[in-house]
């Protein structure tokens, strides 16, 4: 194809993507580096009977103009980035010289919202993805053995928790572990506590926002699992149990070896998912206990006072964050490329 | 036709059939619990007492006679105007994916039948898009839409979702164009046409089943959007979801959790029904990129 009819072919999409992603990016790193505007502050000198008195007041007017003018606000470079909000990082070295142990110092770092929402988000990340995956395979592995007629219930079923909208899922769930809903019930029964209620603990909320991550993305690894185990190689099965290989070394150095790819593929693509986790906060209503980079990105932007250069600084740490865990992927599809071309 | 290699023992066999429903029931139970719940008082849904009243709705009796009421769907369409997000969702789902296949079958159809260094690149930077939160981008739009008088209104926020959606769509569409042989359309190009040409006669007529799976995925990712619906809408033009969220601050406090009950068991029911309609596309959309690398 030439590149003028390339060029042609390509222009909408590429005008799309540059309008609503790229200058966006731009926007967003340029709004980090500006903070709003203070309010213009004059003095006003009060002459009554019994002398003069100075008073300070807020001139609206002024403050209205020097914002329209420039709306960006006033440039801070990146001190944004190292506030209480964000890196805090003179919180942290203040906490590193004070703190008489470990886990005094971390107890004071995990307190600052950005690392609270990191150690969550990473919690879940790194918990949430082999699980997943684990599960995904058990019931691929075990829905591949039984009767194929069952294969399409089961898969319809599976889709759901997958397809439905993550907010609508975690309050489906969240409705149900209320201390008045079945399953809080149930857990409540079974724990000989009235009381129990998930929501009221740290580490519960964080299991429960889990096992939402878990409910909804198992399905996908197992539909990629499945169709992976309809490749496989029949006659390397049926040579590995001549070879006298039992149940369990059979999926353990064929199946497994032979869905690899798969599961890397799965892992990779569920990394950088399970990194924006933001939804099932909001529907489990979970903010008290647990937070994550794209919620504090919400509530700055949310409520009465719109904190654009907050949320802006957060949004460049979060892109900073998933270009980490994209890297892999990138050398993987370089990889491939090199290999076909 | 079973071979040696897929047969088990009994008791393997039933230990395999209790797992898998055990699963069905995992994936299904809170979906028809709501359902089920959406019928009833609040008080039957969640029931101090006990929670057998949520099934047989002996509190909905008390109230209304039967076991059955459609007080919660009354409250959430018909007072609090649910049909309006619906109408909102219906109109930006089909924009989105109108718009999204159509600039996203034209990149990428180019994509695939180029072979020049630059394709390659295109679709890295095309998958960095796709892995960024829609979140992040939202800070960068507002300061220039309140400015341009763009915020709040239904035509902004669709393009923006699909400008979202393209990076995936292109991604779907490439693979799904490359396998579609290179001999017909450079044929109909030997025979003649132009490139567009061979385009709107060639390509066109066989791209359906590719297309329909990736406008399958548009759809979901329009109708399924909370970031940028919530924060770019404003609230006469909001969609169903954060309608519903919305939902939860005012009326979880006036103890009408039923209405959000019954607008998300209603928000539910279209993807039910797309589930069973497009298993199969589905399925094949999402083990694509798999099978693939």
């Amino acid at each position: 194809m030439k590149h003028r009819t390339f060029f042609w072919f390509f222009l909408p999409t590429a005008l799309a993507m540059m309008l609503f992603i790229a200058l966006p990016i731009v926007s967003v790193v340029t709004q980090s580096l500006h903070t709003a505007h203070d309010q213009v502050i004059i003095e006003v000198e009060n002459c009554g009977p019994f002398g003069c008195e100075k008073e300070t007041s807020v001139d609206t007017a002024a403050t209205e103009s020097l914002r329209r003018e420039q709306p960006l606000g006033k440039w801070v470079g990146t001190d944004i980035y190292f506030d209480r909000g964000h890196l805090a990082t003179s919180e942290v070295a203040d906490a590193w010289t004070k703190s008489q142990s470990m886990d005094e110092f971390l107890s004071t770092i995990i307190n600052l919202p950005f690392y609270r929402a990191m150690s969550f988000t990473l919690t879940y990340t790194f918990v949430v993805t082999p699980m997943l995956i684990i599960l995904g395979f058990m019931i691929a592995v075990s829905v591949n053995a039984l009767n194929q007629r069952l294969k399409g219930l089961v898969i319809f079923f599976s889709l759901l928790p997958m397809i439905v909208t993550p907010l609508i899922g975690s309050l489906i769930l969240f409705w149900m572990i209320d201390s008045r809903g079945v399953i809080g019930s149930a857990l409540q029964w079974l724990a000989g506590d009235p009381d129990l209620s998930l929501k009221a603990s740290t580490g519960l909320t964080w299991i429960m926002l889990m096992v939402y991550g878990v409910w909804h993305a198992a399905p996908f690894a197992f539909v990629v699992f499945y169709a992976g185990l309809q490749t496989l190689p029949q006659d390397t099965l049926e040579s590995a149990m001549i070879d006298g290989a039992t149940r369990w070394q059979r999926i353990r150095f064929v199946v497994i070896p032979h869905i690899m790819p798969l599961v890397t593929f799965v892992a990779l693509i569920q990394l950088m998912d399970n990194f924006r986790v933001f939804e099932p906060i909001i529907g489990f209503n979970a903010e008290a206990h647990a937070t994550s980079l794209s919620w504090i990105i919400y509530n700055d932007l949310g409520g009465e006072t719109r904190l654009l250069s907050s949320a802006a600084a957060t949004s460049v740490l979060t892109i900073i964050g998933v270009a980490i865990l994209l890297s892999p992927v990138l050398v993987r599809t370089w990889r491939d490329f090199n290999r076909k071309a | 036709m079973a071979s040696a290699a897929e047969k088990q023992p009994t008791g393997l066999r039933f230990f395999l059939y209790g797992f898998v429903i055990l699963w069905l029931i995992l994936a299904a139970f809170p979906f028809l619990w709501t359902l089920w719940g959406s019928f009833k008082v609040e008080l039957d849904f969640f029931s101090k007492a006990d929670w057998t009243n949520a099934l047989s709705g002996a509190r909905t009796v008390a109230e209304y006679g039967t076991a059955f009421t459609g007080t919660g769907y009354e409250g959430a369409w018909v007072q609090e105007e649910f049909w309006k997000a619906a109408i909102n969702t219906a109109i930006v789902c089909f924009f989105v994916v109108c718009t999204s296949l159509t600039i996203g079958t034209l990149g990428g159809y180019a994509l695939s039948r180029s072979g020049f260094r630059y394709t390659f690149w295109l679709l890295i930077l095309a998958l960095i898009f796709r892995a960024l939160p829609p979140t992040t981008l939202v800070s960068g739009y507002l300061l220039p839409f309140f400015e341009w008088n763009l915020w709040g209104i239904l035509p902004t926020t669709i393009i923006v979702l699909v400008a979202i959606n393209q990076p995936f769509t292109l991604w779907m569409l490439h693979s799904f164009f490359q396998k579609i042989p290179k001999d017909l359309d450079e044929s109909a190009m030997v025979d003649g046409c132009t490139r567009f040409q061979a385009f709107r006669h060639v390509i066109i007529p066989v791209m359906w089943p590719g297309v329909i799976t990736t406008g399958l995925f548009s759809f979901l990712l329009a109708y399924n959007d909370f970031a940028v619906t919530a924060m770019l809408l404003s609230k006469e033009n909001q969609t169903m979801v954060p309608k519903i969220a919305s939902f939860l601050g005012t009326t979880q406090t006036e103890g009408n959790v039923m209405f959000a009950v019954a607008s998300v068991v209603s928000a539910t029911a279209p993807l039910f029904v797309l589930v069973m309609i497009f298993q199969r596309q589905i399925v094949s959309g999402l083990t694509a990129g798999a099978v693939k690398g």
